[in-house]
C-alpha cells in the first residue's frame, strides 16, 4: 500500500510567553505522539520556522504576545511558510476569533485548551496538503476534469482506477504546456519562493497592475530572474491569486457575522471587485463588496509594513480570476518548499487510523465539495478566462500521488464504519451533484464540522445543507448558530471556521 | 495520609478553588513525568507572582491604565486557566469587567469608583491565589 498520511510524529511548533502553559501544550501533544517544539517568543519561533523551512507541519500560537502580535505571527507564517496555524487565546470573543481567521488561522481555541481538540490538528495539516493539490489541479477543471476530480474523490481506495485517471491527468497536462519539458517527470529543481523571490514576484505584479495582464511571461520579464522559468512563475502566481481570494473570502465571513452593516459599505470596495467581474455576477458576489474595513486593516499593513513579510498589495486583492474554486484552508500557497521535499508525510509510518481519528474525518467529502463546487461567482465567468490564461503548473506527480493516496483512505474509512463513517460514503455522493450547484460564496466558508459524533448526526449535516443553498442569504442566516455551538466541535480548520470552546461566544 | 490527601484535594474542589483542569493535569501525569503537577503548579505560582508583582507596581503608580491593567489581568486569567485556579481566574474576570468600564467611563468620580472596585478585586485575587497557593503546597506535600 503507499504510504499515507499518519498523525503520528506531526512536528508542531507551539509558541506561547505563558510558561506554564507552555509546559502543558508539550505534555498534551507529546501524548497525541507529537513532535513538539516550544517556543516562548514569537520572534524566535518565526526564526525557527525559516530556518527549518520544512520542519515543522503545524504551528500552534497564542494571540497575546509580548513581542508580537499573534495575528501578525500568524500572517507571516501563512505567507512565507504557508504553514496551517491554530491560534489559541483564554478570550473567546468574537472579534478576536473573527480576526484569526481573516489572518488565515485554520483554527481557534480557548484555553484551556483539551486533549481532544489537540488530538485532531492533524486534520488540519492533511487538509491543507490536500487542498493544495486540488489547487493545482483544479486548472484541469474547466477542461472537463470535473469526472477526475469526482472519481479522485469517489474512487478513494481504489489504486489501479486511480492510476489510471492520473495519467489521463498527465495527458491533459501535457496540453495545457507549452514547453516539451514535462513536469510530469518533474526531474527539474523545484523553485523556493523565498522571501525575496517573493517580494520580487509581488513588486512585478503590482507593476503590471491589473491581473488580468499579469500573465505568466509578462510578470518573468519583469522580474529578471535568469533562471526561473515561465512555469514557476506561472504556478506561484496561481497560488497567489488563491491566497488573495481567500484574503478576500475572509472579509467576506466578517461580512457574514456582521450582518448588513457591512454591505452597507460597497464604495470602499468597489474597486477592489470592479473590473474583474462580469457585470451579470451574481448577486451574492455583493456580499464580497461589503468588507468595508478589512481590506484597510490588511493592506495599510501590509502595504506599510514591507519587512513584515507580509506581501499583499491592495491592488493585487483585485485578483479574482483565475484561480481556482477551491479556496479553503491555508493562506498563501507558497507550497513549494513542501513541494521541494520529497513529501514528509512519505516517510512516515503507515497510516495510524484510530477509530477516534476516523470518526473524525469527513475530509475526503469536504474535499470533493471543495474542489467541484466552485464559487458561484467564479465558476462560470472564471472558467473561460482561466482556460485562456496562460499555462499553469500542474502539480508535481509526487505531491499528487502523495495526495491522491491520501484519499484512498476514505475508503477504509468507510469501511471502519461507526455510524459517524457511515455517513461520510453517504456525503461522499451528496457532495458531488453539489458539484454543479452554483455553490455560492459559502462553499468556500465550509462550515463543516468535524467532530467525529456530532459531526454528521447533527449540525454536519446540516451544514451541508447548506451548500445545497443556492441563495447565500440563507447562508448567511444559517452559519453563525452554528459557529458557536462549541463543545467538541472542531470545525473544518478552514481559515474561515471558527471553534468556541464550550460555547463561549462573548459578542 | 492518602485520605488527607484525598481531603485535600476534595475540599479544593468543593470550595471552587479548582475546576476540572487540575483532573486534566493529573491525566497527563504518566510515568515519564511523575511529578508533572507539581511542575506545573510551581510553574504557574512563580510566574504569577511576576504578574501579581507587575499589577502592583502598575496600580501605585498613581493613575490607573486600565488598558496596562487589563493587559496583565488577561495574561493572568490565562495563566490561571493552565491549573484550572478557578476562583483566581473569577477575580481576574472581574476585574478586567471593572477595567473595561473604567475604561470608558466619562466621568472622573464614577472612574474612581471603578479603581476603587479594581483594587478590592485585585485584593480578593490576592487572597485567593496564596490561599490555592498554600493548599496546594499541603496537597503535594502530603502527597509525597
Amino acid at each position: 500500500m503507499e504510504k499515507g498520511f499518519s498523525p503520528v510524529g506531526l512536528r508542531v511548533l507551539v509558541v506561547d510567553d505563558d510558561p506554564t502553559w507552555l509546559k502543558i501544550l508539550e505534555k498534551m501533544l507529546k501524548k497525541c505522539s507529537y513532535e513538539v517544539t516550544t517556543c516562548g517568543l514569537a520572534r524566535e519561533a518565526l526564526r525557527l520556522l525559516r530556518e527549518r523551512k520544512d520542519g515543522f507541519d503545524i504551528v500552534i500560537s497564542d494571540v497575546n504576545m509580548p513581542d508580537m502580535d499573534g495575528f501578525k505571527l500568524l500572517e507571516h507564517v501563512g505567507l512565507e511558510l504557508d504553514l496551517p496555524v491554530i491560534m489559541m487565546s483564554v478570550d473567546g470573543e468574537t472579534s478576536r476569533v473573527m480576526k484569526g481567521v481573516q489572518h488565515g488561522a485554520c483554527d481557534y481555541l480557548l484555553k484551556p485548551i483539551r486533549m481532544k481538540e489537540l488530538k485532531i490538528i492533524w486534520q488540519h495539516v492533511l487538509r491543507k496538503k490536500l487542498q493544495e493539490v486540488r489547487d493545482i489541479e483544479g486548472c484541469c477543471y474547466d477542461v472537463g476534469a470535473d469526472w477526475f476530480t469526482q472519481a479522485q474523490f469517489l474512487g478513494g481506495g481504489e489504486d489501479v482506477s486511480f492510476g489510471k485517471k492520473r495519467k489521463d491527468f498527465d495527458f491533459e497536462k501535457k496540453l495545457f504546456q507549452d514547453e516539451s519539458d514535462q513536469s510530469s517527470s518533474s526531474k527539474k529543481a523545484r523553485v523556493v519562493w523565498s522571501y525575496e523571490l517573493h517580494q520580487k514576484f509581488v513588486n512585478a505584479v503590482n507593476q503590471i497592475g491589473c491581473d488580468h495582464k499579469a500573465g505568466p511571461k509578462k510578470i518573468l520579464d519583469l522580474m529578471n530572474i535568469p533562471w526561473l522559468t515561465r512555469e514557476n512563475v506561472a504556478s506561484h502566481l496561481q497560488k497567489y491569486r488563491l491566497y488573495l481570494s481567500r484574503l478576500e473570502k475572509g472579509k467576506e465571513i466578517k461580512c457574514y457575522s456582521g450582518g448588513v452593516k457591512n454591505m452597507d459599505s460597497p464604495p470602499k470596495d468597489a474597486e477592489i471587485n470592479s473590473g474583474h467581474q462580469s457585470p451579470g455576477k451574481s448577486s451574492s458576489y455583493a456580499f464580497l463588496k461589503a468588507t468595508e474595513t478589512d481590506p484597510k486593516q490588511l493592506a495599510p499593513a501590509s502595504v506599510s509594513d514591507p519587512t513584515s513579510g507580509v506581501h499583499m498589495p491592495p491592488k493585487a486583492k483585485k485578483t479574482r480570476i483565475g484561480y481556482d474554486p477551491p479556496i479553503s484552508s491555508g493562506v498563501f500557497d507558497s507550497l513549494l518548499p513542501w513541494n521541494d521535499v520529497p513529501d514528509p508525510l512519505e516517510s512516515k509510518p503507515p497510516i495510524l487510523y484510530e477509530n477516534s481519528f476516523l470518526q473524525q474525518q469527513p475530509l475526503p467529502s469536504q474535499s470533493s465539495y471543495v474542489a467541484n463546487s466552485a464559487p458561484s461567482l467564479m465558476q462560470e465567468e472564471m472558467k473561460p478566462s482561466y482556460v485562456n490564461e496562460d499555462e499553469f503548473l500542474m502539480p508535481q506527480d509526487k505531491n499528487s500521488t502523495v495526495i491522491l493516496q491520501d484519499m484512498d483512505l476514505s475508503a477504509p474509512f468507510s469501511s471502519n464504519a461507526t455510524s459517524n463513517t457511515d455517513s461520510i460514503p453517504g456525503s461522499l455522493n451528496w457532495e458531488l451533484p453539489e458539484a454543479h450547484h452554483s455553490g455560492s460564496l459559502d462553499t468556500d466558508l465550509d462550515f463543516t464540522w468535524l467532530h467525529g459524533e456530532h459531526f454528521f448526526a447533527n449540525s454536519g449535516l446540516q451544514n451541508f445543507q447548506f451548500q445545497d443553498y443556492t441563495s447565500s442569504t440563507s447562508l448567511l442566516s444559517e452559519p453563525p448558530p452554528h459557529l458557536w455551538y462549541g463543545n467538541d466541535r472542531l470545525p473544518d480548520p478552514d481559515e474561515y471556521t471558527l471553534m468556541v470552546d464550550q460555547g463561549l461566544f462573548i459578542s | 495520609m492518602q485520605r488527607q490527601v484525598a481531603l485535600i484535594k476534595q475540599s479544593l474542589f468543593d470550595q471552587g478553588y479548582l475546576d476540572e483542569q487540575f483532573v486534566e493535569l493529573e491525566e497527563l501525569q504518566d510515568d515519564a513525568n511523575p511529578n508533572f503537577v507539581e511542575e506545573v503548579a510551581t510553574l504557574y505560582f512563580k510566574d504569577s507572582a511576576r504578574l501579581i508583582s507587575n499589577i502592583e507596581q502598575a496600580l501605585e503608580r498613581g493613575s490607573f491604565d486600565f488598558n496596562r491593567l487589563d493587559n496583565y489581568m488577561h495574561q493572568f486569567k490565562g495563566s490561571s486557566t493552565s491549573i484550572g485556579a478557578s476562583k483566581v481566574k473569577t477575580e481576574c474576570t472581574m476585574f478586567r469587567e471593572y477595567c473595561r468600564v473604567g475604561n470608558a467611563e466619562v466621568f472622573s468620580l464614577f472612574r474612581t469608583c471603578d479603581e476603587c472596585r479594581c483594587l478590592r478585586t485585585f485584593k480578593q485575587l490576592k487572597k485567593e491565589h496564596a490561599t490555592l497557593r498554600k493548599k496546594l503546597e499541603q496537597y503535594f506535600q502530603a502527597s509525597k
